[in-house]
């Protein structure tokens, strides 16, 4: 199973979350976000200058920057989830 | 006490003082996950979907956002709210004008038929009168379609991708996107922008989005930008293209004051206000089509008629304040030509003059009454002239008083950087709750101002441009 | 024990003998403002949540000839105080107690907007949930089924397209009819962790029965658990409780 940052997940691509590298303050607020392992995780758009990246979280769009989505391992999968 | 097995709420004597901080994000975890867990079941229970998700909306935000296209559609579109603004503006606010001077010529009718002293109807029509006619019918047309437009912008929820656009921006000067949320908020009203600046988290970075608020023209400055920009780019431009070239001038200080607004932060971030960028969580909501009767009634409601509310209240008692000035003489000068002649070198020094440098700071209370100041001032001097048009503003500025180009730009530029309005700086006291961060958000504009406006002029004089 | 009116006051709501106190939660951008202000038309009027530089927005909306006061409370995601937002409204809920809560939600997204109807309901069972947006989610092909989430959730549910006015009317007699205790909610209870809820059921026995009388013992229990330290300082700060001997050795244990 790959596992990679979110933040390197291609832009269209599917991700599931895997684990969260951050601890305290930012954990929490990655978690109330719903970045709980398992949760599909879809990057959707790029900034124009490359940075931050807006994600499909469980049906909003949240844009993160490289240091946040970079604390969210994911593995990713290429088809859509059924939901 | 409480030892439950296979949870750690047991006191620290049970074990090494590490374990609760050790066991705390793992519970926090399971709690949040039991959460979502609950509301993906009962989601997966309750939802359907039936047909494909992709609409209109994802389109138009890859057009948006898109790496080629976000950054011009969104300078476009700011180019074309001011076109459309300035273009919008520039009969109803002549309408409005006549009928106000109208109303001033019935007003002294009434004095004279009363006869009155010559003081009151001065105090009165020429004071009071004048300068609340002034800043309501050059105030009332573009508010009255510049807020609109935004807050159905602002409806559509296009502010959130700016913010997500231009975060890299940010970031290199050591805040972060939701800044320009906030100046978006400050084109209305900086202290509105001020206000706004609760939605960033970090400390840090609020303080500097505040600090750095007024870069952004609020709604009393941009009659004073629009005005010149019509009178002094305008009449350059091709035929047929005055509106577009001085909508284009305004957007382009407009970006000026963000390139500043961006340096400003850059360098606050490295003195006093030190640190590291931290988080940015934006959300960006679904774009919707925007409710447009209900925009616009609202926007009118909430912010046309309250921020015009507040410039006539304070521009009355400052039109009479201004009329004792320019009236009162001492040794033959009235008190308003001799504050402007003590500012006069500093003013020349900056491209400007005595009368602009001292109507600013009379215009302290709010931006709006710069201009009538400015006006009360040069024709305190003179012939009393009723200014019902922009084209006797262009002959008093450009026949009496002799402004060239460079004046203009430099009163633009003044106008665009220096200190807040006294509303703002209240505000910004309450917000910090301190007199200390205050004063900054007053001395570091002035600073700016005067730094550009006196580099500016002085290259263009060595330059031998005017 | 302070009376109720004297905590909703350090809330900065006037108190008002014959009026209910609603409270209006929900994730940002699910059209929480435009429900407030579609209730309360121009009744309304902003300040400060006390102590913190947070907008608070109060209004009033009178229906079935009684007086309700409607607090719209900072946008968030959860109620794990993870920012001032998200304390100032779990403070409300749990210490002025509202008479009812409205919990707006977005069609469009409900499973993310649940996580916080969820935990809401955990704090006040005096809940009904509103789900907006109908119209966008209909033109996106999303359906909902209204019958069975009020079902799984156990409190009533209302749709509404509040930008185009759908919806108010039904709202606000779902609103009447919990306040006058017509309706009763039965909310859905949410099972942790066998392990948890097991630390859970021991730790509410020994939470004081004033504090009970007061707060939801179980969603207590189990900020303790979680280590919330805001919680604990706030129960201390409002009920002005001297003895409260578990809690008060619990959280002298609690990390900073």
């Amino acid at each position: 199973m790959k596992v990679l940052p979110l933040s390197e997940l291609p832009t269209g691509q599917w991700g599931r979350v895997v684990s969260l590298k951050a601890r305290g303050m930012a954990r929490c607020r990655l978690l109330d976000l719903g970045l709980v392992p398992d949760t599909p995780v879809q990057a959707v758009r790029r900034s124009p200058l490359g940075d931050p990246t807006a994600y499909r979280i469980r049906g909003a769009l949240i844009a993160l920057r490289r240091e946040e989505a970079g604390q969210v391992l994911v593995t990713p999968f290429m088809i859509l989830p059924a939901r | 006490m409480f030892c439950v097995s296979g949870i750690n709420t047991a006191p620290p004597e049970a074990g090494p003082g590490g374990v609760n901080e050790a066991h705390q994000p793992e519970i926090r975890d399971r709690i949040v996950k039991t959460i979502y867990r609950e509301a993906e079941a009962i989601a997966a229970r309750v939802v359907r979907q039936t047909g494909p998700h992709r609409d209109w909306e994802h389109k138009v935000d890859d057009i948006l956002t898109s790496r080629l296209l976000g950054f011009p559609v969104m300078f476009l579109l700011l180019g074309l709210v001011f076109w459309i603004t300035l273009v919008g503006a520039s009969y109803p606010s002549q309408l409005l004008a006549k009928a106000l001077f109208w109303g001033e010529e019935r007003l002294s009718e009434i004095f004279v038929w009363l006869d009155a002293p010559s003081w009151l109807h001065g105090l009165v029509v020429t004071g009071v009168y004048r300068t609340a006619a002034w800043v309501v019918s050059v105030m009332l047309p573009p508010m009255a379609i510049f807020f609109p437009i935004f807050a159905l912008l602002e409806d559509l929820g296009y502010l959130p991708r700016v913010a997500f656009n231009i975060d890299p921006l940010f970031k290199m000067a050591g805040t972060q996107g939701k800044q320009a949320l906030t100046m978006s908020m400050g084109f209305g009203c900086n202290a509105a922008g001020v206000m706004a600046c609760r939605i960033i988290e970090s400390p840090r970075e609020r303080l500097i989005a505040i600090l750095t608020n007024n870069f952004v023209p609020c709604n009393g400055r941009f009659p004073t930008l629009i005005a010149l920009a019509s009178i002094f780019v305008g009449p350059a431009a091709a035929p047929g293209f005055s509106s577009l070239a001085a909508s284009f001038t305004v957007a382009g200080l407009i970006l000026a004051g963000i390139l500043i607004t961006l340096l400003t932060s850059w360098l606050l971030s490295r003195t006093i206000l030190k640190g590291v960028p931290t988080t940015f969580t934006l959300e960006l909501p679904p774009l919707r089509l925007p409710q447009v009767g209900r925009v616009l009634v609202r926007s009118v409601q909430d912010r046309t008629l309250f921020v015009l509310a507040r410039a006539v209240t304070v521009a009355a008692p400052a039109g009479a304040l201004i009329w004792v000035l320019a009236n009162i003489s001492f040794e033959g000068q009235s008190l308003l030509a001799r504050g402007a002649g003590l500012l006069e070198p500093f003013g020349q020094a900056l491209g400007l003059d005595g009368f602009i440098l001292l109507a600013f700071i009379l215009g302290l209370p709010a931006n709006e009454i710069v201009l009538p100041i400015l006006l009360m001032g040069y024709l305190s001097a003179g012939t009393m002239v009723e200014v019902d048009s922009l084209t006797v503003l262009q002959n008093i500025l450009v026949h009496e008083r002799g402004w060239t180009w460079l004046t203009a730009l430099c009163t633009m530029l003044f106008s665009l950087l220096h200190f807040p309005c006294g509303t703002t700086l209240f505000t910004i006291q309450r917000e910090t709750k301190s007199l200390k961060w205050m004063f900054w958000a007053a001395a570091i504009p002035l600073a700016v101002a005067c730094l550009v406006c006196f580099a500016v002029a002085q290259t263009v004089r060595a330059l031998g441009l005017v | 024990m302070p009376l109720a009116t004297e905590l909703r006051e350090r809330f900065n709501i006037h108190p008002d003998p014959g009026a209910a106190v609603i409270a209006l939660a929900g994730n940002p951008n699910t059209g929480k403002s435009t429900i407030f202000n579609a209730l309360t038309g121009l009744k309304q009027h902003t300040g400060n949540w006390p102590g913190k530089t947070v907008l608070q927005a109060q209004g009033t909306f009178h229906f079935g000839g009684k007086k309700y006061i409607l607090v719209d409370l900072p946008g968030t995601y959860s109620l794990l105080a993870n920012s001032a937002e998200e304390m100032i409204a779990r403070d409300f809920l749990c210490f002025a107690r509202p008479d009812a809560t409205v919990v707006v939600t977005d069609a469009t997204c409900l499973e993310r907007n649940l996580n916080l109807a969820l935990q809401v309901m955990e704090i006040t069972g005096r809940v009904i949930v509103c789900v907006n947006f109908i119209d966008e989610a209909r033109r996106k092909n999303i359906f909902i089924d209204v019958d069975c989430l009020a079902r799984e959730l156990g409190v009533p549910v209302v749709v509404t397209a509040a930008r185009s006015g759908l919806g108010l009317t039904e709202l606000k007699t779902g609103i009447d009819a919990l306040v006058r205790g017509q309706i009763v909610t039965s909310p859905r209870r949410l099972i942790y962790d066998p392990d948890i809820e097991e630390a859970v059921a021991r730790l509410e026995e020994k939470i004081p029965g004033e504090i009970k009388e007061w707060i939801n013992a179980r969603w207590l229990a189990l900020r303790i658990i979680d280590h919330d330290r805001s919680t604990l300082d706030n129960i201390r700060q409002y009920f002005e409780v001297p003895e409260w001997g578990v809690l008060r050795e619990r959280y002298k244990y609690c990390p900073t």
